[in-house]
């Protein structure tokens, strides 16, 4: 199109949007300036003035404009302006200086905003209920939900329920019955809370300083955690963060750490790993190395054995619904409680298989809530243990022969070691069941009936919290044992052939694995090629500016206190590409480097997630953290262990655009597997922010434009809701629906593949010596030995009982024979720890999402099984055997102490026989901490049972948590605190 | 005859999950909704409340929950005790407390023999689960406790009330207190997994010093000599009796499995339900 043309219809498009649209005729009035468009060559163009929302525009080159939009010549200024837009060429341009912005950033943001929403003040979401209500859509972290709304205000949350024109529900077809998922969608208890969540009393709704912090004077840093804070303006707080960015910023690169939770409200936009990612790159950052936290055992240990690193040392899972329900004829859950924290859509699947008499046994010290729902045998061993256990099913397995032979022969390696060292050749103990008895207390007769029913009767493994991987025993002391154990007995059996697989129903819908929709593991429009897996797929499809930090430095993040309280830590890379990029050693400081002295902390509450929390506590006291700002939604136990807190909206009050369950490349590759169906979720912008909070783009971007980098980050005013679009257009769903429709209804559901056309069954093609046929994109294509496709991702290329890579690598704890080695916490080995007679569990929460939900506003609290009220406040649960409680005078809801050397934290006690005696079993994650007197030396009110934890890596040369079985004592609580904090315990 | 509102609560199926419950709290906390309820508080009322009870002992244990709420009853003692005409009874079964006129009426919360009213001590009012009445009037088919549950553990039915019986006497429901005749509308499905008890014990062979599971040894339960029930060991050795009466007296076992022997013991069932422990068979003489 004609340019001259162009520019002459751009004002003409403003005025008819203000006169159609009220939204658009506001915005006018927001800014006055005078923005030039014009060639750089010649001196062509066309200006556009805003005053008071009326729009006055001339050909030619304004004398004084506020803002120039210059392009190097018609030819290029002609293709950026005609749509529809071709992304590709737009980012071109700007990234070439093809096209370029003179003026004020922030001026430039709003003005190139202002030109997009010509486009989206035409859009229109939500479905009209009647009665003023309006049904939105969003998703959450528990799953895709309904939201209705009326008078600008939630008043009512609910799961999905499907329509006739959604894409129809598979059909499996299993032993004579025809099984067909529900209609709908469900929700984990953290998203059915959502409204109550929006709506606490503890959301942060102003910007606010700490009373007694002046950053031009005394900070009174001590004082973190303890002092007032006040309300400021959003000016002010900008001004404080952004000039504290530049000062640290001068002391030199890496001055600056930034540290975000795990995980972040659900959707593409907003997670960690697209606008926080973004940002930091931009300005340039210490990073925190996370550790692998809920997949410890299975990355440092099992991934030896057969590879699967981008699944972080877990199986595949495809196809394993159809073939389990057709096929096994016994499932074994092995520290593996599906039915907490992920939802509830396997459990309807799980009561298929009990319909159909598929025997259910349940290995975990605490009969777990799946295993109290299916029924069936409950093995209780010691914890820390399983791994004897593991190794007595061999024994049996080897001395009656009932294990799969050929497998064994054709596929594996290192048997014959393994199988000496089962029987005792090695080293003169022979693992017997009668030996193993010794070690975990389950009597040697269940071991062997287990052995020779699994040995005899296809058999499926749910190893770990959801069946293929994820908590529970993997991240004890000795959980590296455990899941190389898992792995073993997996290859044992022959996993992969029918009826023997991993997963328990858990994952392996039989959905469309091809569609392609993003993941927020692949970063979405953060352009961080190097931390997230954006470069996969997305950069590709959603054109965007590649983003990338100057600065190297690196913390492990386990070790964060030490890092500022010594001046470094070291530790190990969770790098999923390759077996050995674990390991790989990180340094902190780096050299070029300086030290940490601000902390940007960013949602979620380490002291309920971190071990040996007490650390993190006194960390903010001291005098090296100069400045430390909290950017959160609600006020948590961290919160206020900072000087400037800025409040965040809900995902309820701002864009954002995501799929269920959906990480993507990355970790958990087609996670949504866990679902009964794809379900994608325009999450609509239900309510306007409360109070003056934010969505975690705008503050970004707000500080940005401090920084003069607002057009960079926003890509020349890109809005949230034109990054929706973006994403949909980068994404399959473009070929099924139209944008306008998908935004209206706010939910798309993908159809499944049809029978014939199923994705094929998980190790299935390993079993069988076919190249790898499942669509996963692993292992990366060099690491392959033979041919591509062909073997596992070992050194032989098949599995390996005696782990080669292990040989290349010196770690004590993790001998390339996976020996049993109790390293538990133990008093036989510890005399000082003969005081605390107790083993404590700290599972995944079940209610909350680590401690999402866990908000002391929240609905979640009246939940007896999670917290009790007791004199005013939500005490988290303990749960604690009929014996140990019996012995120590404790009843049902009677607030005890929990306590060891590193911390002590009060709770309400559960007493149950679902608990093997002499085991306490306290969800981990708390948003609470409410310290009965010196913040860090005293007793924790609030709930952190991480503060029992140790922060001892899970083996000596690695980078990993292992809060899964600590020494503790109870007793019931005398409101009288008197612990006080001692040297930390060794382990 | 009108159609009524019932529902049917399996207790089997309930993994407390909590999805209703949480529905519950999410429909009526900052929500008023005049001529049905007012506003629930933020927290500490739980108008649907999902009770807990294990049965047996370590190391063989059950878990079950069961959603309670108001029960809607035919012959309510809260309607009895409310003044003014607080409380009414609807032509489709669903018993509403006037958010207005129940003001100050602290005794309709005592009158409930089921402990499912809540006082509102902000405003003063008793509060119960109303049936979602507010969204079937609107067309809803379904309470929001049934739309949210993943097991399908509740069932709306709206059917005459001789129909509701018939079905009650066909799937063997029941109700709770049904001695006080108050008549719920609320009726349960396996409510024996809330109200009986449980045995369960273990049988293992000897041999040669090794210990094994006995499976398929049969296990017979005798009262005073008579046979009460029997089933046959798992493969861990294990048997459970069910729906055996609370303080039921002194029981008999009898365990026999072919070569391997026989044996037996004896217990006095209390209110709780105990795990036997383990017997091991001997050889017979």
């Amino acid at each position: 199109m004609n340019l001259s043309l162009i520019l002459w219809g751009i004002p003409q498009a403003m005025r008819v949007a203000a006169r159609v649209y009220p939204d658009y005729a506001a915005r006018l009035k927001e800014r006055d300036c005078i923005a030039q468009f014009r060639l750089r060559d010649v001196p062509e163009g066309r200006w556009v003035q805003l005053k008071g929302g009326r729009i006055s525009s001339g050909k030619g080159i304004h004398k004084n404009p506020d803002l120039t939009i210059h392009f190097k010549n018609k030819a290029i200024a002609e293709n950026f302006l005609t749509p529809p837009f071709d992304l590709l060429e737009r980012i071109d341009a700007a990234k070439n200086f093809k096209v370029g912005l003179d003026g004020p950033d922030d001026l430039a943001v709003w003005f190139m905003a202002t030109l997009a929403r010509l486009e989206s003040i035409t859009w229109k979401s939500g479905t009209d209920m009647g009665n003023g209500v309006t049904r939105y859509t969003n998703g959450t972290n528990g799953g895709p939900i309904f939201v209705y709304v009326k008078d600008g205000k939630i008043i009512r949350t609910t799961p999905m329920d499907f329509d006739d024109e959604d894409a129809p529900s598979w059909t499996i077809e299993a032993r004579g019955r025809k099984f067909t998922p529900p209609r709908k969608t469900t929700l984990a208890a953290h998203g059915a809370c959502q409204k109550s969540m929006v709506y606490s009393k503890n959301r942060l709704l102003y910007p606010m300083k700490r009373v007694d912090f002046d950053p031009n004077g005394e900070r009174n840093i001590q004082n973190r955690g303890k002092s007032e804070f006040v309300r400021i303006s959003w000016e002010e707080a900008l001004n404080i963060v952004s000039s504290e960015i530049k000062r640290a910023k001068a002391k030199g690169p890496g001055a600056i750490a930034v540290a975000n939770g795990s995980h972040h409200q659900w959707g593409n936009l907003g997670h960690y790993l697209s606008a926080f990612n973004r940002f930091w790159n931009l300005i340039g950052v210490t990073k925190l190395m996370h550790n692998p936290d809920s997949w410890e055992g299975w990355y440092w240990g099992a991934m030896h054995h057969w590879g699967n690193s981008l699944r972080l040392g877990a199986p595949e899972f495809y196809g394993t619904v159809e073939d389990c329900l057709k096929e096994a004829e016994m499932m074994v859950f092995w520290s593996s409680d599906p039915d907490a924290t992920y939802g509830f859509e396997g459990t309807e699947r799980r009561a298929w298989a009990k319909e159909l008499g598929i025997k259910m046994v349940h290995i975990d010290p605490y009969m777990n809530h799946t295993a109290a729902h299916l029924g069936g045998k409950w093995i209780s061993p010691k914890p820390g243990t399983d791994s004897a256990f593991a190794q007595a099913l061999c024994h049996v397995w080897i001395t009656e022969g009932i294990y799969d032979k050929s497998f064994v022969e054709k596929r594996t390696t290192g048997f014959d070691e393994w199988k000496a060292y089962i029987l005792g050749e090695t080293d003169g103990v022979a693992k017997t069941p009668e030996w193993q008895e010794k070690e975990t207390g389950v009597p040697a007769r269940d071991v062997r009936a287990l052995a020779r029913e699994w040995g005899t009767k296809k058999t499926y493994l749910g190893a770990g919290g959801w069946g293929v991987g994820v908590g529970g025993a993997c991240r004890g002391p000795m959980g590296v044992q455990w899941a190389r154990m898992m792995a073993i007995i997996g290859a044992m059996q022959g996993y992969g052939r029918p009826g023997y697989n991993f997963g328990n129903l858990q994952y392996g819908a039989p959905l469309d694995f091809n569609f392609y929709f993003p993941g927020y593991a692949e970063g979405s429009f953060s352009g961080d090629l190097a931390y997230s897996a954006n470069s996969a797929n997305n950069y590709q499809r959603m054109p965007h500016i590649v983003t990338m930090s100057s600065v190297r430095q690196g913390i492990p993040r386990m070790w964060l206190p030490e890092a500022i309280a010594n001046g470094r830590a070291s530790g190990y890379l969770t790098d999923v590409s390759s077996v050995q990029g674990q390991f790989f050693p990180i340094h902190y400081p780096s050299p070029g480097h300086v030290p940490v002295e601000m902390i940007y902390k960013y949602g979620s509450a380490s002291f309920g997630t971190m071990v040996d929390a007490n650390r993190w506590v006194t960390m903010y006291q001291n005098p090296k953290l100069q400045f430390v700002v909290n950017q959160s939604v609600w006020k948590e136990g961290e919160t206020t262990y900072a000087d400037v807190i800025l409040p965040a909206c809900t995902v309820f009050e701002r864009w954002d655009i995501g799929e269920w369950y959906n990480v993507g490349a990355g970790y958990v590759h087609h996670m949504f597997s866990m679902n009964n169906h794809r379900v994608i979720s325009l999450q609509h912008k239900c309510i306007e922010p409360l109070g003056e909070s934010k969505s975690d783009y705008d503050i970004f971007l707000a500080i940005a434009e401090k920084l003069g980098m607002g057009s960079m980050y926003s890509e020349g005013g890109t809005t949230e809701l034109d990054w929706c679009k973006r994403v949909f257009d980068s994404s399959d769903m473009a070929k099924h629906t139209t944008w306008r429709k998908f935004l209206k209804k706010g939910y798309f559901v993908v159809p499944s593949d049809p029978a014939t056309a199923r994705a094929p069954l998980a190790n299935n093609w390993f079993y069988e010596g076919r190249k790898k046929d499942t669509p996963e994109p692993y292992p990366l294509p060099s690491d392959y030995v033979r041919g591509y496709g062909e073997g596992l991702q070992t050194a032989s290329g098949k599995f390996e009982f005696i782990a080669s890579t292990l040989k290349k690598f010196d770690d004590p704890d993790r001998p390339p024979l996976n020996q049993y080695m109790p390293l538990y916490e133990d008093p036989k080995r510890d005399p000082e720890l003969g005081e605390f007679p107790l083993q404590l569990l700290s599972p995944h929460s079940r209610y909350p999402f680590h401690l999402m939900g866990d908000d002391e506003g929240s609905s979640l609290r009246d939940i007896r099984e999670h917290r009790v009220l007791k004199d005013g406040h939500y005490y988290l649960v303990a749960r604690i055997s009929r014996q140990d409680a019996e012995a120590r005078g404790i009843r049902d809801d009677d607030l005890i102490r929990l306590w060891n050397l590193r911390g002590s934290v009060v709770c309400a006690a559960q007493v149950t026989d679902r608990l093997r005696p002499g085991v306490i079993s306290a969800s981990t994650a708390s948003a609470s901490y409410r310290p009965a007197g010196e913040p860090g030396r005293s007793t924790d009110l609030g709930g952190c049972v991480n503060l029992l934890n140790s922060s001892k890596s899970i083996t000596k040369k690695s980078h990993g948590i292992k809060p899964n079985t600590t020494l503790i004592q109870v007793e019931k609580w005398t409101g009288v605190d008197t612990w006080k904090p001692a040297e930390a315990v060794n382990g | 005859m009108a159609s009524k509102w019932n529902m049917i609560v399996d207790v089997a199926k309930c993994d407390n999950c909590r999805g209703c419950f949480l529905a519950v709290k999410d429909e009526h906390i900052g929500n008023d909704i005049p001529g049905y309820a007012a506003p629930q508080p933020p927290q500490g009322h739980n108008w649907l409340e999902i009770e807990r009870r294990e049965r047996g002992s370590y190391p063989i244990v059950e878990a079950h929950f069961m959603p309670v709420m108001c029960n809607h009853c035919d012959d309510a003692p809260c309607i009895k005790a409310a003044k003014n005409g607080a409380i009414t009874k609807r032509p489709d079964g669903i018993v509403i407390i006037d958010p207005v006129k129940s003001r100050g009426q602290k005794q309709i919360v005592d009158a409930c023999p089921y402990r499912a009213i809540s006082w509102n001590e902000e405003l003063q009012i008793p509060q119960a689960w109303i049936f979602d009445a507010h969204l079937l009037d609107e067309g809803w088919t379904r309470t929001r406790a049934e739309q949210s549950c993943a097991m399908g553990v509740f069932q709306s039915v709206k059917v005459e009330d001789a129909e509701m019986q018939q079905i009650r006497a066909k799937e063997g429901l029941e109700v709770l207190k049904p001695e006080l005749g108050t008549k719920p509308r609320v009726y349960y499905r396996n409510l024996h997994l809330m109200t009986k008890c449980l045995v369960g014990g273990t049988v293992v062979t000897r041999a040669n010093g090794v210990e094994d599971c006995a499976a398929g040894a049969v296990v017979v339960l005798k009262q005073q000599g008579r046979e009460v029930a029997r089933t046959t060991t798992d493969t861990f050795g294990e048997f459970r009796f069910d729906r055996l009466e609370p303080n039921s007296g002194r029981y008999e076992i009898e365990v026999t499995s072919g070569s391997a022997g026989r044996g037996s013991l004896a217990f006095d069932l209390g209110a709780d339900s105990p795990y036997l422990g383990v017997i091991t068979l001997a050889a017979a003489a």
